[in-house]
């Protein structure tokens, strides 16, 4: 049995090389360690979490006006343990715009985003307006009072842009209120387009990252 | 430290590795596939008796057709699904009836009356059933099902809407 696991790791590592992510991945240099460095891993483990436990609940929400709200009620008070994945997905968004906010003071405070990291820096002003954007769309989806005006008014701000106002507040809705379409745009917006758009910055975010090493902590000759 | 009782640093730090991380895997895990597989485990509950055809209507030796619909509330709708089935008088005794299903046993397509073949024949897979719902041939397994009947004092055939498997 031990053997061939061993055999199987053998053919596996010949091919892809674990040695390399062990290295890159696990084994890099760090400066002296310091709480404050971890939120990023914890922004990522947030975002982990937030797309499982979604992924979790399109099983059984209908983004439709009629069915919505049914769907999450159904959620929560008929599917087991509905309303510890909806909780999660609940509460771990709200904590992911805190933790990648909080990310972000840490960057700014310690001038990690200088030279060779602006891009780094760029990329992760991108990662948190997605965010705010997934916390946007997601807001409307259980398509109850609350949600309904409060994207009511978050499309009006939107269209409160000089000029081109009107037409940013009819493409957010598909049209000049909130209907049908604005759910399912906005369902459309939360699972595959910001999601994926985030996916992808997280990967080149982490690429920049493992590229340049981690910033040390400044001391008194910066 | 081989050869005494006390078990090695490396292999308390495995066991409990282990043991935490498998503790971790079940407390996702099992909400995890609870939640996936809800719908599954509620359980049905049989419907009420439905009042299908009256015997007054029902020829005797050829088989009547009758359907019939089940609401069911699942998840947040209410589905209503059609069933079918055959009543055959045999004779003109009135409690010499069967109630048969008319979803074929292969893979539940309606099978229909077919009078020139004198058989019940699926249209999916080509198979035929007799009068008395045994098959003659094609892929089906076993004979069709049958639902248990009443008939009260009026004459009117009253089933109970779960279908009950041959042998």
């Amino acid at each position: 049995m031990r053997a061939l696991w061993q055999k199987l790791y053998g053919w596996l590592d010949e091919r892809i090389g674990f040695d390399d992510f062990y290295k890159n991945l696990l084994d890099r240099p760090e400066p002296r360690g310091n709480w404050w460095n971890t939120l990023g891993s914890a922004s990522l483990f947030l975002f982990i979490m937030q797309v499982l436990t979604g992924i979790f609940l399109t099983v059984y929400y209908n983004p439709s006006p009629d069915h919505a709200y049914e769907s999450i009620l159904y959620i929560m008070n008929d599917v087991q343990f509905g309303w510890l994945v909806r909780g999660i997905h609940h509460w771990g968004a709200s904590l992911m715009v805190l933790v990648v906010f909080i990310h972000m003071l840490r960057t700014f405070v310690t001038a990690s985003y200088k030279y060779p990291r602006e891009l780094t820096w760029l990329v992760g002003i991108g990662l948190l307006l997605i965010t705010i954007g997934m916390g946007f769309t997601g807001y409307l989806l259980p398509w109850h009072q609350m949600a309904y005006w409060a994207t009511t008014v978050g499309t009006a701000i939107a269209g409160s842009v000089p000029f081109l106002g009107d037409f940013i507040l009819q493409a957010l809705r598909g049209g000049p209120d909130l209907s049908a379409l604005t759910l399912q745009r906005f369902y459309a917006a939360h699972i595959w387009i910001l999601p994926l758009l985030l996916g992808g910055l997280i990967g080149f975010h982490l690429f920049l990252i493992i590229k340049h090493g981690e910033s040390h902590w400044p001391d008194k000759e910066d | 430290m081989s050869g005494s009782n006390h078990i090695s640093r490396r292999d308390f730090m495995k066991l409990t590795t282990g043991a935490i991380g498998g503790f971790i895997a079940a407390v996702i895990g099992i909400p995890s596939i609870a939640y996936l597989i809800s719908p599954a485990l509620r359980e049905d509950k049989a419907g009420k008796p439905v009042s299908v055809a009256n015997l007054e209507n029902v020829p005797v030796g050829k088989p009547y057709p009758f359907s019939f619909t089940v609401t069911r509330v699942n998840g947040w709708e209410r589905t209503s699904t059609a069933y079918g089935g055959f009543i055959l008088r045999r004779s003109a005794d009135p409690a010499d009836v069967l109630v048969l299903s008319s979803r074929c046993t292969h893979l539940s397509c309606r099978v229909n009356w077919n009078d020139e073949a004198a058989g019940f024949v699926c249209p999916c897979h080509d198979a035929m059933f007799d009068i008395e719902g045994k098959v003659l041939y094609g892929p089906p397994p076993e004979p069709l099902g049958h639902f248990e009947h009443e008939i009260d004092g009026e004459g009117n055939v009253i089933i109970t809407p779960v279908e009950i498997k041959e042998g």
